[in-house]
């Protein structure tokens, strides 16, 4: 049946997307505050651990979710401690991060290998998840996906309308000017930061949870690096980083297919290049691009701020 | 009428010296004092963990030899990011170029594996340089043309690296007699680096990567360049109106880090491995970038702090071996020590005064210290 096939791709699509839409999204808010975070591979695997570890110990997959969102946000804290309040240089602190972090997750998740865990419930709305290709395509995945669409629509919304968006925005162009009128700019950057945390975290217990209900180490294998580079992709638009997301999700999905259709010929390590090669490409469009992704950069990112007085 | 006290953080204006050096002290200290707990909160008895993981591997001859086999990368491909580090050119993707050095000089080992002659070893350290160069022309070519972010280039090029190798030694390089493991033939005699002392594995490459250092720490002291490289990075204005040609530097630092990577890739396979495997390393490539910053990006600091991370290798193996320690606590220690690190920076830039708040109605006749 080629319909139910076609479904069941985009369904893995959509598997692979999500938690690089989370990262994402997380890390888009981030850096729209001036911070660049590059430790969101580490956030996002102690995200995928201390889900995957709760939701076995506890059986609650809910409770899973949220012990990865707190992961990621005490990662995030860390960050948020040695950039912000010390001024650390933004790049090195994220760098360790992730070292600390992949180290931490294979520690902590070494009894945890090899043990199955119940998935997330997927949505189930009787009669109509089971209208074919409506059903499956629209109301059969699990919370966290309806949640990621949320997410961009709140974060578009947060940005663009908000007083608290256009602080953190202001804050992101000009920490200085947005100092001297009254913002607290560590503070803002603070909660971005934090965000950004709570959401890598998410992705990486929809990883552990939903996409591959396992753990292993290092699962995360790059996907909080795309995601970084997703964000430099949509030039900071939240459904730009939606639109990314989903191309890359894609990108997975057609490897892993050609790889189990005998692979063209082609070895099966040289396909997985293939979502890497395709950041690298992406990246060097975009900078080439008419568009110039980088024009719309904030114009704080990544430089520290001490508060003169 | 409280006379409470406040604190006052201001920026330097001249960063003390011994405390940039005392730092990286201070965070050494700071990791072993987290080890500490974090071994109790294992439930692993703290002090035998600490003495296993920090001390007994350099109370033999041949722990202190392996010691200086695992430091040989890390010192080299060190020496290579701090000179980019200094002129802000992030090269975190020596992971990747020591792969591809790996790569490029274990095929000229296979290619000549039955021929025997003092002209192989040599042709395959070139091959290794021009490898790991090779492979770190990518992001400079995409940062100097079109302006590209070299860290995610770099990154996302060790995991096609790494995807490379294991699709070579998969398929055209496996060993044709090796019963279909993934791995090379072994390399022939002229291909491997002579061992410098009977009965361990320290190889002719240990001392060169010592070598390469006091090279690094001349080039960056004594010579034009280096001075070029480190206003680059300090003050890329002053860079730009002395005339200094930011694209030429920048590839200049990813030529060099590229280089040094690929060369001790093929230092690993000619030495301590002695063929193609697909995995060729425990993450030297990342672990220099916490190298590099705990010396200070300093070559020669970096001999110090090559030896201390190559010691959280072995230490983490022995621990592994005497208490049951889990390997991954390496990780962590490497992690916990950069951090540590980067929070004692704070006090090499900023200064703490303490001064006493000063009472409101009288006040204006006293000096505020």
């Amino acid at each position: 049946m080629a319909p139910d096939a076609a479904v069941l791709v985009i369904l893995t699509v959509v598997g692979a997307a999500t938690p690089l839409l989370f990262a994402a999204l997380g890390e888009l808010v981030v850096e729209k505050s001036g911070v660049l975070n590059l430790g969101v591979e580490g956030m996002m695997i102690l995200g995928a651990v201390s889900a995957f570890a709760v939701a076995v110990s506890t059986g609650s997959g809910a409770l899973g979710v949220v012990a990865g969102m707190l992961a990621g946000m005490a990662m995030a804290f860390i960050f948020g401690v040695l950039t912000l309040t010390l001024a650390a240089n933004q790049v090195a602190t994220g760098l360790a991060l992730t070292i600390f972090g992949l180290g931490l997750s294979s520690l902590m998740g070494a009894s945890f290998i090899g043990i199955p865990v119940e998935p997330l419930a997927k949505l189930s709305i009787p009669g109509i998840s089971q209208i074919p290709i409506i059903g499956p395509l629209f109301f059969g995945h699990d919370a966290l996906v309806y949640l990621s669409f949320a997410a961009v629509v709140a974060i578009a919304w947060f940005l663009k309308k908000s007083r608290a968006g256009m602080i953190l925005r202001a804050v992101g162009e000009s920490d200085i000017s947005a100092h001297s009128i009254g913002y607290n700019v560590i503070a803002v950057r603070y909660r971005a930061v934090l965000f950004g945390g709570a959401m890598a975290g998410l992705g990486g217990a929809f990883l552990s949870l939903s996409y591959t209900p396992l753990w292993n180490e290092g699962m995360t294998a790059g996907r909080g690096w795309i995601a970084l580079a997703l964000v430099v992709f949509s030039s900071w638009r939240p459904w730009r980083l939606l639109v990314g997301a989903y191309l890359f999700g894609g990108v997975t999905i057609l490897q892993l297919y050609t790889q189990g259709a005998g692979g063209l010929g082609i070895p099966a390590q040289v396909m997985s290049m293939l979502p890497y090669l395709a950041t690298i490409l992406v990246l060097a469009v975009i900078a080439a691009g008419p568009w110039k992704g980088r024009l719309d950069a904030p114009a704080c990112l990544g430089k520290p701020f001490r508060p003169s007085t | 009428m409280s006379l409470s006290t406040s604190f006052k953080i201001e920026p330097r204006r001249e960063i003390p010296r011994s405390l940039l050096y005392a730092t990286p002290l201070l965070a050494v200290v700071l990791t072993v004092v987290a080890g500490f707990f974090i071994f109790l909160f294992m439930g692993y008895d703290p002090f035998l963990s600490l003495y296993h993981f920090f001390v007994s591997p350099l109370l033999t001859f041949y722990g202190l030899s392996e010691l200086m086999v695992k430091a040989a990368p890390l010192i080299m491909i060190g020496v290579g990011l701090a000179i980019g580090f200094r002129a802000n050119v992030w090269n975190i993707g020596a992971e990747g170029q020591l792969t591809l050095g790996a790569i490029t000089g274990g095929v000229v080992a296979l290619a000549f594996w039955n021929q025997e002659g003092i002209w192989i070893l040599p042709l395959m350290c070139i091959a290794g340089i021009l490898g790991g160069m090779a492979y770190a022309a990518i992001p400079a070519f995409l940062k100097t043309h079109l302006n590209v972010n070299e860290i995610l280039t770099s990154l996302m090029l060790t995991y096609v690296a790494t995807l490379f190798l294991s699709t070579l030694v998969y398929g055209p390089l496996k060993d044709p007699m090796g019963f279909n493991f993934p791995q090379s033939r072994m390399f022939g005699d002229s291909a491997l680096l002579p061992i410098l002392l009977e009965g361990t594995r320290m190889h002719l490459g240990t001392v060169l990567a010592l070598l390469i250092a006091v090279a690094g720490w001349v080039l960056m002291t004594f010579t034009i360049v280096g001075f070029q490289i480190r206003v680059l990075g300090q003050a890329p204005a002053a860079a730009r109106f002395a005339g200094f040609s930011r694209t030429k530097l920048i590839w200049l630092c990813l030529m060099i880090s590229g280089g040094l990577a690929g060369l001790a890739g093929t230092f690993e396979v000619s030495g301590p491995i002695g063929q193609l495997i697909p995995v060729i390393t425990p993450g030297y490539g990342f672990t220099a970038i916490i190298v590099a910053f705990l010396g200070r990006l300093h070559p020669l600091g970096i001999i110090l702090s090559g030896l201390l991370m190559a010691l959280s290798y072995i230490g983490g193996e022995n621990a592994q071996v005497e208490v049951g320690l889990p390997q991954a606590v390496t990780g962590v220690f490497q992690g916990l020590l950069l951090f540590f690190l980067l929070a004692s920076d704070f006090l090499v830039r900023y200064r703490i005064r303490r001064r006493a708040a000063v009472p409101q109605a009288v006040g204006a006749a006293q000096p505020a210290e």
